[in-house]
């Protein structure tokens, strides 16, 4: 069990920086989920901290220790890759058993069945011990692999997107297993995911990446109602946040030819070019209410229905109760509540509700 | 259990006008080949059969006999045929494996990120493209004792390759390495790029070594395509004729392709190596069927 720290790293591949003095710390025995989208720079962060691949700058420390000269097999992390890398004509055993009959181990065979055994019974994969692994289902290959991982007892788990590949239903069920884990073996996981709601509802921390560079770091909660700019704003959370760009003239905000409340300290903020965002689930449809625009689209989730508004030229979404009647293309009038909103400057992006 | 389907002919189209279906066309195809199989392959080989029963020999203008299968007897009776099928055995067995421990272990080398990879992958299988006659040809030059460059090299003075009857079956064995070594190695570099890279960055996290991590992960992922390779130069070596006959022509290395040869149009023995040819075919395809039943069993695991 170990922590890493990540010290301004970078690393370039030909002309492209894939990462650009990335700062990141993950303490021992967190569910750390790194969250980005495609070309962020997750994959590599993990790759950098497994050892198969050098940073251009930077160091790496797990543990405590500087890791920049050890190669993968000596670094004892567990990485579970997108593809289901399993061994080719072995068994689902042959495959678990593969990372403990290495030499350096030197486990006996006793221990090599014990580790096994409990892995698969932890992954309920006990059934499929004996079979080849070309005829496994992606879900149980994906098990498999992740009980390679678990047999070696490694420090670290890393985790390139391991459920990207499989549908949606397993997806769940493999998060919740994921979970449980965690908390059954209280090792170090670094998940990498350009899901958020994977991010949201497995992370104990959310570090959101944006072109190599750790943008925030923070609990879920945190990340979700305390973003520290737009960018993550936009990134997390599902349906996103609505942004309106406008200006604070007299305490309130201008958006276009709407005149909205901003918080408290609305006056302070006079005359500032800002972007106001609001989640979703704080807008309410109120007859009377200030802004009006029409349904464009209806999502029934049974317990909520997501309504996309056409205002001008901009989508707005709300999430609204499912007893809520609305039709399509009927004008609606909604609002929210000044306190509930973020305040952004709109040059920077930066969060500035606290100030 | 298959249905026959054909496309049906555009009406509109040229070949439509002249009057001409779609049957028409397919025959127009088939019919030419099938006609050129039945000429060239299949009457010979039948054509043959019959003369394996005969003491026909082609020299004389005498009718063929009927002798049944006094021709296979003594055919297998004779100890020298059996001599003959030794040195077969030998040079394949010696040739192949040479052939393939080259060929994969270039392609090994190769399979990785070098400058000129391409380049050099294209030089490497200039052998294999070379006639046979011109290999066998320069390699005795290149054998030569007195003026030889192998000789030269090795600091062998005038050590005679291909006039000593212990070593001339293994020189014109080094020179079949030399010339189809590329073929394997093709064949093995095709099968080792597509061993997916993460499987060897799995392997290498969980510190498996290089020797585990070749015959777990390398060698059975390239064994089929391994095996197709092993087929064909099997099959190949078995039939070896010309670059032995050229490059020497100690007994010891005549295989069953030169003594066939020489018992047809030598000895003008035609029934008999009509006989003979027949024994060779049925041992060739014995062997590439118990090569054949392995890489199915290989594949199928």
């Amino acid at each position: 069990m170990a922590g890493i720290s990540l010290r301004g790293i970078t690393k370039t591949y030909g002309g492209t920086r894939a990462l650009r003095g990335l700062d990141l710390d993950i303490e021992d025995g967190e569910f750390f989920v790194l969250l980005g989208q495609t070309g962020a720079g997750k994959t590599t962060t993990l790759r950098l901290i497994a050892g198969l691949e050098k940073p251009t700058g930077g160091e790496i420390f797990i543990d405590g220790e500087n890791v920049a000269e050890w190669n993968a097999a000596e670094r004892d992390v567990a990485l579970v890759l997108q593809q289901y890398s399993l061994y080719p004509r072995l068994t689902v055993r042959g495959n678990l058993e593969f990372p403990l009959k290495s030499k350096v181990r030197n486990l006996s065979q006793d221990e090599i069945d014990r580790r096994v055994n409990k892995a698969a019974e932890t992954l309920q994969i006990t059934k499929l011990l004996d079979r080849k692994v070309e005829r496994l289902s992606g879900g149980e290959m994906q098990r498999v692999s992740i009980g390679r991982a678990i047999v070696r007892e490694p420090r670290v788990f890393l985790m390139d997107e391991p459920l990207s590949a499989l549908d949606a239903k397993l997806r769940e069920a493999l998060r919740v297993e994921l979970k449980k884990l965690h908390t059954e073996l209280k090792a170090t996981f670094l998940f990498v995911t350009h899901d958020q709601v994977e991010a949201m509802s497995m992370g104990d921390k959310i570090g959101v990446l944006n072109r190599g560079k750790l943008v925030q770091v923070g609990t879920p909660t945190e990340v979700y109602h305390n973003p520290c700019n737009t960018f993550v704003a936009r990134a997390v959370g599902s349906p996103p946040m609505n942004l309106f760009d406008g200006r604070v003239a007299g305490g309130q905000m201008e958006i276009g030819s709407v005149r909205l409340p901003v918080g408290a300290n609305g006056e302070a903020l006079d005359g500032r070019d800002l972007t106001v965002g609001v989640r979703p689930e704080n807008i309410r449809l109120e007859s009377g209410a200030p802004v009006s625009a029409r349904v464009f689209d209806i999502e029934d989730h049974g317990v909520v229905k997501i309504l996309t508004m056409q205002l001008d030229d901009e989508r707005i979404y709300a999430t609204v109760p499912a007893k809520t009647r609305v039709r399509l293309d009927e004008t609606v009038q909604f609002g929210w509540q000044p306190d509930k909103t973020l305040l952004f400057d709109r040059q920077s992006g930066a969060n500035i509700s606290a100030l | 259990m298959t249905t026959l389907t054909m496309t049906r002919l555009d009406p509109q189209s040229r070949a439509a006008r002249r009057g001409m279906s779609d049957i028409s066309i397919r025959n127009l195809f088939i019919i030419p080949t099938i006609l050129f199989l039945i000429i060239f392959n299949i009457f010979p080989l039948l054509y043959s059969l019959y003369y394996s029963f005969t003491d026909f020999r082609a020299s004389t203008n005498a009718p063929a006999n009927w002798v049944g299968l006094a021709n296979y007897r003594e055919l297998l009776n004779d100890p020298f045929i059996w001599t003959n099928f030794t040195i077969t055995a030998k040079y394949v067995i010696v040739s192949v494996a040479g052939q393939v421990v080259v060929g994969f272990g270039v392609a090994m080398l190769l399979n990785r990120d070098i400058p000129f990879k391409g380049l050099i992958t294209t030089l490497l299988l200039l052998p294999m493209m070379l006639s046979m006659a011109v290999v066998g040809l320069f390699w005795k030059l290149l054998y030569d004792p007195s003026f030889g460059i192998i000789n030269y090299v090795l600091g062998l003075g005038r050590f005679e390759w291909l006039s000593d009857p212990d070593m001339a079956l293994y020189a014109v064995a080094i020179t079949d390495i030399w010339m189809w070594s590329p073929f394997v190695m093709l064949l093995s570099l095709a099968g080792l790029s597509a061993v997916p890279k993460h499987l060897y960055e799995a392997a290498a996290i969980d510190r498996a070594g290089p020797l585990y991590t070749f015959f777990r992960i390398t060698l059975p992922l390239v064994a089929p395509i391994l095996m197709i390779a092993i087929i064909f130069r099997t099959m190949e070596a078995f039939k070896t004729f010309d670059i032995a006959y050229i490059m020497t022509s100690q007994p010891t290395t005549e295989m069953i392709a030169i003594r066939l040869y020489k018992m047809a149009f030598q000895e003008w023995q035609t029934g008999m190596s009509c006989a003979f040819a027949y024994i060779v075919l049925i041992m060739v395809v014995a062997i590439t069927n118990i090569y054949v039943k392995y890489l199915n069993k290989v594949k199928e695991r």
